[in-house]
């Protein structure tokens, strides 16, 4: 069982693997591997907590429903299969600042912080203009061949790279 | 199909959630729960992100198009518009450029301790999906339904069989991965 405590496995194995959870959640749930709904869900259901049922009025929440689905319970289950994967090969550890981004810019947890909170709003935004995330467009649409998945992956990633340059060649 | 199991709800919340598991375990023995390796790919330093989506790809799209002939599966390509797919997609791109992460890597960080991931990253996505649910009814018919073309298909774009669009992207894609392998 040594290949359950190996920190990384080759990237052609995950990729057919993830390729096979896609068979089986088409054929056992109808349904393609996505996440991003699952956070407009969570969003909707926090803010129901917070402000009460006329949350539910909104057009999209009528559209997306603010209740635990199968998608909710799949990206539980990343989470818990990270930590389960991080624990066996004995790389599980609270990081605040990811090396690559600290070489550039400095150990403060804050800034790191304040970055990625930004960078989440504005993916939280386009994940929803778009419809989909990387699993939900870039994985799932694309294996089906869907038009508007395989503009949006590409968008995604011409979007990704030209901020990614434009922040560690031009500003860092 | 199985229909009979797709509507039993309690058995399908269990299937999520292990589905969820292999997915988060396969995630974070690829690298792609890591910063690093996210941004990595960006900057075309290291191409671990594309040879995982292009490898998981051509499975799936082979074995989804195999499980719809055998009338096992049924697709579900999602309805699209420029406006959604390539402006959604750009802001979309930009987020994950400044995040480094997506909603399923960012989960899978969560997993494996990145507090940039949990307080950031996941508190920022819950934030701009709530924002977008509000502004929604505003620009649902404007940018939103910009060059609509719904829940159109490669296949049935091109008027021609599934599989005769199939086979090139297979062809497409292990190329691309040849190439990136020499490239090294």
């Amino acid at each position: 069982m040594e290949w359950l405590t190996m920190e990384r496995w080759s990237p052609y194995a995950v990729g057919i693997g993830i390729g096979v959870l896609s068979w089986i959640a088409f054929v056992l749930s109808d349904k393609p591997l996505g996440c991003s709904t699952a956070f407009a869900r969570t969003s909707g259901m926090i803010e129901k907590m917070l402000r009460g049922r006329t949350v539910l009025d909104r057009p999209y929440y009528q559209k997306f429903t603010p209740e635990i689905d199968w998608e909710w319970m799949l990206v539980i289950g990343v989470i818990v299969g990270a930590f389960l994967s991080a624990t066996l090969s004995k790389t599980f550890g609270i990081e605040w600042v990811p090396a690559y981004w600290q070489a550039a810019a400095g150990e403060s947890a804050v800034i790191r912080w304040i970055v990625a909170l930004l960078g989440g709003v504005v993916m939280g935004v386009g994940a929803r203009w778009a419809g989909g995330c990387t699993s939900g467009h870039g994985i799932s649409g694309t294996m089906q061949l869907a038009v508007s998945s395989w503009l949006a992956a590409m968008s995604f990633f011409a979007g990704g790279i030209a901020t990614a340059m434009l922040i560690y060649r031009v500003l860092l | 199909m199985l229909i009979g199991i797709h509507s039993r709800k309690g058995l399908q919340l269990a299937v999520g959630l292990l589905l969820g598991i292999a997915f988060g375990f396969l995630l974070q023995k690829g690298g792609v729960t890591r910063y690093d390796v996210i941004i990595g790919q960006l900057l075309f330093r290291d191409f671990t992100v594309l040879k995982i989506m292009l490898s998981a790809v051509l499975t799936g799209m082979i074995g989804v198009h195999a499980l719809k002939s055998l009338d096992l599966a049924r697709l579900h390509p999602k309805p699209g518009s420029v406006g959604t797919s390539v402006v959604g997609g750009l802001v979309f791109g930009v987020g994950f450029g400044v995040l480094g992460y997506c909603p399923g890597t960012v989960a899978g960080a969560v997993g494996q301790g990145s507090m940039d991931a949990l307080l950031g990253g996941v508190v920022g996505i819950l934030l701009g999906a709530g924002l977008f649910a509000a502004v929604y009814p505003r620009i649902q018919n404007s940018v939103l339904s910009k060059g609509h073309f719904g829940e159109i298909t490669l296949p049935e774009l091109f008027k021609v069989h599934p599989w005769a669009v199939v086979l090139p992207v297979v062809a497409l894609i292990v190329v691309l991965l040849v190439l990136i392998e020499r490239a090294g």
